[in-house]
């Protein structure tokens, strides 16, 4: 028993030293707490959402950045500290501050900034992800190449600010260094027991790749300031007898 | 802000001085003479003199025949002038311009300054009563023109402060003397029968030029205030510009960056040494052909720190073309503003985090401008394109929360798009619409949230919003403008929700 304690011990220490020379940023033992994502901690490592890092968001089409959107402003009402601030650069900006308030963040913490030229806004990204006075940076563009995505990389190594791209119909999804990629969609709400009428924000929240953990998929909804897990029943239930509300 | 200016005239300037400086001849008959053309002139003389019919321009001697015992000093040309500008000193501390009008008086620029002494009134009384309390004689005015000022202060009878923009009604009844003319225009007007300036002001002005030259109408104007006067204060008020000129010219990149570098340097030294910090900053270069380059740079908020400043600036730095080489560099800060030390930040991790913020937006606003970079408070309506309101920057927290317990859309369009529907009944939801030529099958409604226009800003139908799903799952915010029963209601699709 000892010894197999012993091997334990070893492999985490081996993994650790790993992860360092991948630059991947452990947790801090202050930073342990959860965030509160439910089932989807369990597919990174030490069960923790990686701060620090940059996350690629991918989105087909419209309706899709709506739920990508959503679930980046979900994530940050878990992120964000009460008097942290975070930059959202767009090309064409959709966003609706006052929908925000939603996902338990304040509008008034996020600064706007709409760029014309969409090849200004992979500059302004990485500008952004150098700051460490920020919490996060969210970016949404087209297209960017490994070696860019890299620079990103490389800024949040040092400030340790959070980096989310949401690509919006990307020409192709090639590799970049980025931590994880999710591809959000909308699902069906689920009326609140019983009563007409449109439930809680509902996604089919899935990651495809992330480094050092176990890709996966949940059916998640957005209920009370948290994530929650939706069983599979549910849904069934709700498709034998779809009716008009 | 509209100019106001406060014109002071010294009665008896270089007596009443003696008369400070050797408290005895106090209530004495005494006069100032120079020599001219080989005899003794009287320059200036005391109340009592003038008292005895003893005017300036009199020969001494003459005078001496009316009053022996009259006393008599020798004058110094130079007085008058080192007198006044000693006086407009001393008015620095009422306004920070101030400036000499020879022979006689002193001009000050006192805008938005009375209110510190609680109104015109009482700061006019307070710089006569110290000044007559020191020996001087005086009167002064307050107007809106240096000339008006100067003609009430001189010839208003009992009126002392002209009302903003009524200088015209104060001019009317003082007499031509009084627009600062030269003797020669005065006597012809006097021989005309002018005998204020009521009587010619209305006058076209060509006849006015045909009559008596350009100088009249100048000086009309200047006192009208539709002609600019500027003043030459005793103490420019100094401006942030820094120079920095070079032994041989300079067209490499790394030459300039080391004068913006040595210039910023200084520059900051001086702010921080003041407590002001940077707005706007030009740094500009004087090429050896003569032309003038010239980059300039703006702050979200002020700041006094090289290395950010330099960071500002280095974007555009490429755009500075040094041509032959650039022989003097300059760099000026046209808006300072008075800043809070940096010092306490320091401790406080969070406004140390904003300033790098501050900072981080300062850069990214010298690339792709400031209009891109916008931040929303709540604002108190309820019509959604008006519930929000931009801020600049990291300015002003929210002073009421943001409204909570009803939904709003996280994606709104730029415009509501029309969208035709099947509707059962007035007042329910939608049970299909089109959109773009796709039809969508509502599957769940909530609704409606009647929002009416805001009587006081515009008129119109209220909108009936309501939120739906469709089979897909996807939430979309549609409304309808107007009420069934009262003509042809319309129908919009607003927004998505996540």
């Amino acid at each position: 028993m000892k010894a197999m304690d012993g091997k334990k011990a070893v492999l985490q220490r081996l993994k650790a030293e790993i992860m360092a020379l991948e630059k991947f940023p452990m947790p801090k033992s202050a930073q342990q707490a959860s965030l509160g994502l439910g089932p989807m901690e369990a597919s990174f490592t030490g069960n923790n959402f990686p701060v620090g890092v940059v996350h690629e968001l991918i989105s087909r089409d419209s309706i899709d950045a709506v739920s990508t959107n959503g679930f980046i402003a979900a994530l940050l009402g878990k992120l964000m500290r009460k008097k942290d601030y975070c930059l959202w650069i767009s090309n064409q900006r959709t966003i609706f501050p006052p929908g925000l308030s939603t996902f338990g963040v304040r509008p008034d913490r996020f600064i706007f900034i709409d760029i014309k030229k969409e090849s200004d806004v992979l500059w302004a990204v990485e500008q952004g992800l150098k700051c460490s006075g920020l919490a996060a940076v969210i970016g949404e563009l087209k297209d960017i190449t490994f070696a860019q995505s890299q620079r990103l990389q490389l800024a949040v190594e040092k400030s340790r600010v959070t980096g989310f791209l949401h690509r919006y119909q990307p020409r192709s999804e090639h590799a970049l260094a980025c931590a994880t990629r999710w591809k959000i969609s909308s699902l069906p709400s689920e009326s609140i027991e019983g009563l007409p009428g449109l439930g809680f924000p509902r996604w089919n929240v899935a990651l495809i790749k992330v480094r050092n953990g176990r890709p996966g998929s949940w059916r998640m909804e957005w209920r009370d300031g948290g994530f929650h897990p939706v069983a599979v029943e549910d849904l069934l239930e709700r498709a034998n007898d779809q009716h008009y509300a | 802000m509209p100019k106001r200016f406060l014109s002071l005239c010294f009665h008896s300037l270089s007596t009443d001085w003696l008369v400070i400086k050797k408290p005895e001849l106090k209530g004495k008959a005494f006069v100032l003479a120079i020599p001219e053309r080989g005899r003794m002139l009287v320059h200036a003389s005391s109340k009592e003199a003038l008292d005895r019919g003893i005017f300036p321009g009199m020969v001494v001697a003459d005078a001496r025949a009316l009053f022996p015992s009259l006393e008599v000093f020798d004058h110094d040309p130079q007085l008058e002038g080192r007198l006044l500008t000693a006086l407009a000193r001393w008015c620095i501390r009422y306004t920070p311009v101030s400036a000499v009008d020879f022979p006689d008086g002193i001009i000050l620029d006192i805008s938005g300054c009375a209110h510190l002494w609680g109104g015109e009134t009482a700061y006019l009384e307070d710089i006569c009563f110290t000044l007559r309390n020191k020996g001087y004689s005086l009167s002064a005015a307050i107007a809106d023109t240096i000339g008006a000022a100067w003609a009430i202060a001189r010839y208003g009878q009992g009126i002392r402060i002209a009302a903003p923009e009524r200088q015209r009604e104060c001019l009317l009844p003082l007499p031509p003397a009084s627009l600062r003319l030269e003797p020669n225009l005065l006597q012809l007007m006097k021989k005309l029968g002018f005998k204020n300036i009521g009587q010619f002001i209305d006058l076209p002005p060509s006849t006015l030029r045909r009559r008596f030259g350009e100088g009249l109408l100048v000086r009309l104007g200047q006192a009208l205030g539709t002609e600019y006067e500027f003043v030459e204060p005793v103490q420019p008020v100094k401006s942030y510009r820094e120079e920095l000129s070079c032994m041989e010219p300079i067209f490499t990149l790394t030459g300039i960056e080391l004068a913006l570098k040595r210039l910023l340097e200084v520059l900051c030294r001086r702010l921080v040494k003041e407590g002001k910090g940077l707005r706007t900053g030009v740094f500009s270069g004087l090429r050896v052909d003569g032309e003038i380059v010239h980059i300039s740079i703006g702050t979200g908020s002020a700041s006094q720190r090289p290395s950010h400043l330099f960071k500002l600036f280095e974007l555009k730095l490429s755009t500075l073309a040094p041509g032959m080489g650039i022989e003097l560099f300059t760099l000026e800060a046209p808006l300072v503003e008075d800043m809070e030390g940096v010092q306490e930040s320091l401790w406080d991790a969070v406004n140390h985090d904003q300033q790098a913020i501050v900072e981080l937006l300062d850069n990214i606003a010298g690339k792709v401008g400031m209009d891109a970079i916008h931040r929303y408070l709540p604002q108190e309506y309820h019509w959604p394109e008006r519930s929000i309101k931009p801020v600049p920057f990291l300015q002003g927290q929210p002073d009421k929360p943001w409204p909570s317990g009803i939904s709003r859309p996280l994606h709104l369009l730029p415009q509501p798009e029309p969208i035709s529907v099947m509707v059962h009944l007035p007042d329910y939801p939608p049970r299909h619409f089109r959109y773009k030529g796709k039809i969508y099958k509502v599957v769940k409604a909530d609704g409606p949230e009647r929002i009416e226009q805001e009587w006081w800003l515009q008129n119109g139908p209220p909108r009936d919003y309501y939120r739906v799903e469709d089979e897909e799952g996807i939430r979309y915010w549609v409304f309808r403008l107007g009420l069934y029963g009262e003509g042809e209601p319309q129908w919009f699709l607003h927004g998505l929700f996540a």
